[in-house]
């Protein structure tokens, strides 16, 4: 076996690169599944809460072209274990606007798409109930929140300590709701030969789709369905869980025996792929003269819909981020008519992130203490409320290393002092925090004998690129665990015919699959030595391996990653028009695979948290009940000329606790933090402090 | 209502019968099953489907087929001469200037277009002097002109010099 | 998207010939407005007389000393125009803070004049909107509202609409006093632009004064020679319409005005002519003092909503900081 350098921590180009550049390599709507395919067009709910009292699908099936219309009368039936939006067409109930309620089957896309307009429906309605707020009766305690963690979390006396405080702050802040909005819209195509269903289809995770397709139509197991999603175009977390798509496209090439394509709008992508909850948080913090936090409050209330309970877990990095012997945390839910809420890049983290780091800084002016020193006073030497060591944690070196990078240094404390012609100029900071988790993964690396050159190696599992570079990831650590070259190994995953692995979501992709691949390697490796003498047999040797889940110390240290951002914000004096021409971020997240596209991971989670800053809102109207600015002209996300000069870097980090690379993944942590820091740069800039999210020009006239 | 229209990208000549709501973007991935102008709204408001008609960039989902006439379409494959990787496809990867790689080829014939307009002399909205004789490609006028091309994953500040790179090296003032 | 013919005509008059006889047809400008209304099934027309290379694609000089733009010219090239660049920067301008490159290099001249409101309900059949279905009511009045007008609005009755008219363009082309040409099947006859958007009154459903069949043909542009620009504030920094816009052009003789030309965007359903302003400001001292009270007299009349009441001082500060830029008060 030959050895080469080793290749995880270098700036490698994707190997996916030059297809996609070109726009040849194949999405899930690109796939040729050799034959014509049919397409699918969905008729929604244009009500809340409701039920359907009327249905005519006969109009349009009379259409030249229309193969099938589907509606709770005709669908096929699912089984019922299926939860949340699911259960398609099973029923005449409407919970959420946008629900569908038909689906139209037609041979082009044109015909589908006008035969959803013939297709009518009446319904006996109520007035939706959208509007979240604190004050409102059902507010409710969930069981638990998302990712496991307690609903609520008391320590000490908070109130007491608030009441001794000598300085404290009180504040509301309000995120609202906001959409992923990938760029490539969900997309399913499928075909099913007999009681096989192959689907193509725009996901973060095959195998999380495969269960709930096996339960939906009551298959045998997981061998009766294939999803394949080699290249997807972006996710963020509405692409992490079954949605309705998958449910319809399956059902439809069911009922017309042939392969469909359902390509959800842009506008369906509003109701139907879920989004990021609203957030209502309060914020106590009591501190002494010096900065010291004696107490930390931090209370969120948030919503969920009628059909699933999604409990996001906003107030969590309160639970790690700063010392202070009494804190609480609560979550309180209201349940509303609307369509399901789902994950979104750092569910939890961003928007309560944006709470508590907006406070801190309220807090350092209270104090006319530096932002970055007071975080620094309160730098926990454990985790605050598990009382465990961290596996390792640098947020104080982040902090010095960014505060250096962008030049802090002789800041002056006071907002609204600084103009530059018509700008009003000032600076923010904030931390950033992600928790690093590893999930079950398997995998399987099979290596043969060329009769000519190397060896080659074929490393199998069901991972996913959403855009984060695993493709090249991957067979960086492939590679060096196997100790040959890149081009001596091929990678497959996107298949759930492939090991199983868990979706991209939560930062543990290279976490799970890079250590399933280590370990894996490292077997190969030494049943090679073993058993055949370090050659290569002339039949090859395929092993089977994986990590079995979290790290064997997760229970024993507290392990998270950690960053710090610093911005620099001008505010037109007479507009209100927000910029933000450079900034610095600086992250500790353990071993950097690779150079080049974990830098595009830490700035795209960044210039995320910056569009939400100031743009993201998806609006409900609370008489009609629908998000009322639903497309890509409404729905602002951040353009390539709101987007400055943005220096990233990162610390060497060594951590033996996480998993066997040490990584602690950069896909979330990049988001977290950096709206409170723009708002807090805005602060700086104008005196005003804008608590509610996103800061639109009209705030300014306040 | 049924046309027959034939359709010219990349270099092909293709015969086709359209249906007159056919937009250019659903003629080229649905009928020819060229992958590489993308769908991201179909509204013009994302510019994933940009191509280059005779040249010029446009949002291929606002087009209708039957408008085309002979005039060239060029896709960011077609750039791509006899199979040979355009400056640009180069400059994207080695700047890393993606990440799904969705809005990308959209984002690449964008620039190509951008490089063009530039050379002819075209100003932007951040161009301070209206009257100058020719367009200088500053970072702040390449985003400025990349603006029609939105990218989830936020590749812009990888974007600005992967097109800085190709405009700087085909003479265009920066 | 409903079914529709396509047809092309050989010149301007065969085209308005030929949609004369088609009640339900339109013109097909670039589409980059028309063809997004009729995917989202606003616009439904049973035949599309393609005009886009029809008229003309050129800009001219006219024998007063001003420009004639063809109606089919694009936005990118117009914008592009030394002549238009030099003599009317307020246009150029204006042209580029709207849309997106690749929107401009197909959206024509006349397409852009014409384009509708960017109103939520309105492009949204589920919702009422009395400009989309006379009678149904008006979504935004009690809705998402935040950029619609502030101006001229019509508050009830079955005329209520709150909308905005969306071009940049035609701001400019209304401080510049515009003519708008039109060949119907009733003849040529020109519109002063001022003429051609209408505020909603007891009919939201038309936007402009043109009869049905009636092709823009050109849009002159008179002689100018005063400095102008234009001032658009947007949610972001680029490919967003005007939350509110400006489009000015002001001569100043020893400290005095002597000529100005104000109009606003983003406030009212149509491009909002600034008259009462202007009447203020002339032979005024040329001050950030007579500017603002210039402001504040023409907003007086706004009468904003809930949610949109932030317009009215920003269109006041814009308007200031925009004459005083004209004024090299201000860089
Ligand atoms: C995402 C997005 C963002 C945009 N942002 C902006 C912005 O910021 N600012 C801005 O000003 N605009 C903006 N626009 C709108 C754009 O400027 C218009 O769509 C464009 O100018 C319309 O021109 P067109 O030639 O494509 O018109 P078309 O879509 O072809 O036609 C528009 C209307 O004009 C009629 N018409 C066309 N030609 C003639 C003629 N010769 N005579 C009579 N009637 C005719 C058509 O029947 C139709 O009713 C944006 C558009 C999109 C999609
Ligand atoms: S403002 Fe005008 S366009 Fe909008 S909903 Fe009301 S009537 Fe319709
Ligand atoms: S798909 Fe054409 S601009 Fe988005
Ligand atoms: S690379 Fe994913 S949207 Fe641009």
């Amino acid at each position: 076996m030959t050895t080469v350098d080793r290749v995880v921590g270098a700036g490698i180009d994707r190997i996916d690169g030059p297809a996609k550049v070109r726009g040849t390599a194949p999405y899930a709507y690109e796939h040729d599944p050799g034959e014509p395919i049919a397409h699918v067009a969905l008729v929604q709910s244009t009500v809340n809460r409701g039920r359907i009292t009327q249905l005519d699908p006969t109009r349009a099936e009379a259409m030249a072209g229309v193969l099938a219309v589907l509606t709770p009368a005709n669908a096929p039936r699912l089984s019922g274990d299926l939860a949340s939006d699911l259960p398609v067409l099973q029923s005449l109930d409407v919970h959420y606007q946008g629900q569908v309620v038909a689906v139209v089957v037609a041979e082009t896309s044109e015909v589908a798409k006008a035969a959803v307009g013939e297709v009518s429906v009446e319904y006996a309605a109520e007035p939706p109930d959208v509007r979240l707020a604190v004050d409102r009766p059902d507010l409710y305690a969930p069981e638990k929140i998302m990712a496991g963690y307690e609903t609520d979390s008391v320590i000490g006396d908070v109130d007491g300590a608030l009441a001794a405080a000598a300085v404290t702050v009180d504040a509301t802040y309000e995120t609202p709701t906001q959409h992923n909005n990938p760029i490539e819209m969900h997309t399913s195509m499928a075909r099913w030969d007999g009681d096989q269903l192959t689907m193509w289809d725009a996901n973060q995770g095959p195998h999380n789709i495969v269960n709930d397709l096996v339960a939906g139509f009551a298959l045998d197991g997981g061998h009766q369905v294939r999803i394949i999603s080699p290249y997807v175009g972006g996710a963020f977390g509405s692409k992490a869980f079954t949605h309705p798509n998958q449910m319809v496209a399956a059902m439809a090439a069911r009922v017309v025996g042939r392969t469909v394509v359902l390509e959800l709008t842009r506008q369906q992508m509003f109701s139907l792929v879920g989004h990021r909850t609203p957030t209502i948080q309060r914020v106590r913090l009591g501190a002494d003269p010096e900065g010291r936090l004696s107490a930390i409050s931090h209370e969120v209330v948030e919503h969920t819909s009628r059909v699933n309970e999604f409990a996001e877990q906003t107030a969590t990095p309160t639970r790690v981020l700063y010392a202070a012997p009494n804190r609480r945390t609560t979550h309180r839910l209201a349940r509303l008519d609307v369509p399901p809420p789902t994950i979104m890049r750092a569910p939890g983290e961003t928007p309560g992130m944006f709470a508590l780091e907006s406070a801190m800084d309220e807090l350092a002016h209270e104090l006319g203490i530096d932002p970055v020193e007071l975080r620094i006073r309160n730098e926990p030497t454990e985790d605050p409320e598990r009382h465990i060591p961290w596996s390792s944690r640098s947020l104080v070196q982040c902090l010095r290393t960014g505060a250096e990078r962008f030049g802090w240094a002789g800041r002056d404390l006071r907002p609204g002092v600084r103009t530059d012609g018509r700008w009003l100029v000032g600076t923010g900071v904030a931390a950033a925090t992600y928790p690093a988790r590893r999930r079950k993964a398997d995998c399987r690396i099979s290596v043969a004998g060329t009769p000519a050159g190397p060896a080659r190696y074929v490393v199998e599992i069901d991972g996913s690129d959403i855009g984060t570079g695993a493709w090249t990831a991957l067979t960086q650590i492939a590679a060096d665990a196997l100790g040959v070259g890149m081009g001596d190994v091929e990678l497959r995953i996107g298949d759930s015919r492939l090991p199983f692995a868990g979706g991209a979501g939560g930062s543990t992709g290279l976490a799970s699959w890079g250590s399933a691949i280590v370990l894996t390697a490292r077997e190969l490796r030494r049943r090679l030595e073993d058993e055949y003498g370090g050659q290569v047999p002339p039949d090859g040797v395929t092993v089977d391996g994986g990590v079995p889940g979290p790290s064997p110390h997760a229970q024993e240290r507290s392990m998270h990653s950690f960053g710090a951002h610093f911005v620099e914000v001008r505010v037109d004096a007479d507009t209100g028009e927000v910029r933000v021409p450079r900034a610095t971020s600086v992250y500790a997240a353990g071993t950097i695979v690779n150079a080049k596209t974990a830098r595009s991971q830490f700035l795209g989670g960044f210039c995320m948290g910056l569009s939400m800053a100031l743009h993201e809102e998806s609006v409900q109207d609370e008489v009609h009940g629908h998000y009322a600015n639903h497309d890509l002209a409404e729905y602002h996300v951040a353009t390539n000329a709101d987007i400055g000069e943005i220096d990233i870097a990162w610390l060497d980090e060594d951590d033996p606790y996480v998993n066997e690379l040490g990584l602690k993944g950069i896909g979330e942590i990049g988001i977290t933090g950096a709206a409170a820091a723009v708002a807090n740069g805005y602060w700086h800039a104008t005196c005003k402090r804008i608590r509610d999210l996103p800061i639109t020009p009209d705030k300014y006239f306040r | 209502m049924d046309t027959e229209i034939t359709l010219r990208v990349d270099g092909a000549a293709h015969p086709l019968t359209v249906d007159t709501r056919t937009t250019l973007l659903d003629a080229l991935r649905e009928r020819l099953r060229n992958t590489s102008p993308k769908k991201g709204c179909d509204h013009g408001q994302c510019g994933a489907c940009t191509v280059l008609l005779d040249g010029r960039r446009v949002n291929s989902c606002l087009v209708l087929a039957v408008t085309v006439g002979d005039a060239e379409v060029t896709t960011s494959d077609g750039l791509a001469a006899g199979g040979q990787p355009h400056p640009l496809h180069r400059s994207f990867v080695e700047r890393d200037a993606f990440q799904c790689g969705y809005c990308t080829p959209g984002q690449v014939c964008s620039a190509a277009g951008v490089i063009e307009e530039a050379r002819a002399g075209w100003p932007s909205a951040v161009t301070a002097d209206l009257t100058a004789a020719d367009a200088e490609l500053t970072d702040a006028e390449i985003r400025e002109r990349m603006s029609g091309n939105l990218c989830r994953c936020a590749a812009y500040a990888n974007i600005v010099p992967a097109v800085a790179d190709v405009a700087q090296a085909s003479g265009v003032r920066r | 998207m409903r079914e529709f013919r396509y047809a092309a005509a050989t010149d301007p008059a065969a085209a308005v010939a030929l949609l004369a006889g088609e009640p339900s047809g339109a013109f097909l400008g670039g589409g980059t407005n028309l063809v997004d209304l009729m995917k989202l099934g606003v616009a439904t027309p049973d035949v599309l007389v393609d005009v886009r290379t029809l008229t003309s694609r050129e800009v001219t000089d006219a024998a007063d000393g001003g420009l004639r733009i063809g109606a089919g010219v694009p936005n990118a090239d117009l914008a592009a125009d030394r002549r238009v660049r030099e003599r009317y920067p307020v246009l150029a301008q204006a042209l580029l803070a709207a849309a997106s490159g690749q929107l401009r290099n197909r959206a024509t001249t006349a397409g852009n004049l014409l384009q509708r409101t960017r109103c939520g309900y309105f492009t949204d059949v589920t919702r009422p909107c009395n400009k989309r279905s006379p009678g149904s009511g008006c979504g935004a009045l009690r809705g998402l509202h935040r950029n619609h007008a502030v101006l001229g609005q019509t508050l009830d009755g079955p005329g209520t609409c709150v909308a905005t008219q969306p071009s940049d363009m035609a701001v400019a082309m209304v401080a510049l006093d515009a003519v708008v040409q039109v060949l119907g099947p009733d003849g040529a006859r020109s519109i002063p632009i001022g003429e051609l958007h209408r505020l909603p009154g007891d009919d939201a459903s038309r936007d402009t004064t043109l009869r049905h069949g009636e092709l823009v043909t050109a849009v002159d542009l008179p002689p100018m020679d005063m400095p102008s620009r234009y001032r658009k504030v947007r949610d972001r920094a680029s490919f967003a319409f005007a939350l509110v816009s400006v489009a000015a052009a002001l001569r100043v003789e020893d400290g005095v005005v002597a000529d100005v030309r104000l109009a606003l965007g983003g406030v009212a359903h149509k491009p909002w002519r600034a008259a009462v302003a202007e009447g203020a400001l002339r032979g005024r001292p040329a001050t950030e003092e007579s500017f603002a009270a210039a402001a504040d007299a023409e907003l007086a009349a706004a009468t904003p909503l809930p949610g949109n009441g932030y317009k009215v001082p920003l269109a006041r500060n814009v308007v200031v900081r925009t004459l005083l830029e004209l004024t090299g008060g201000l860089a």
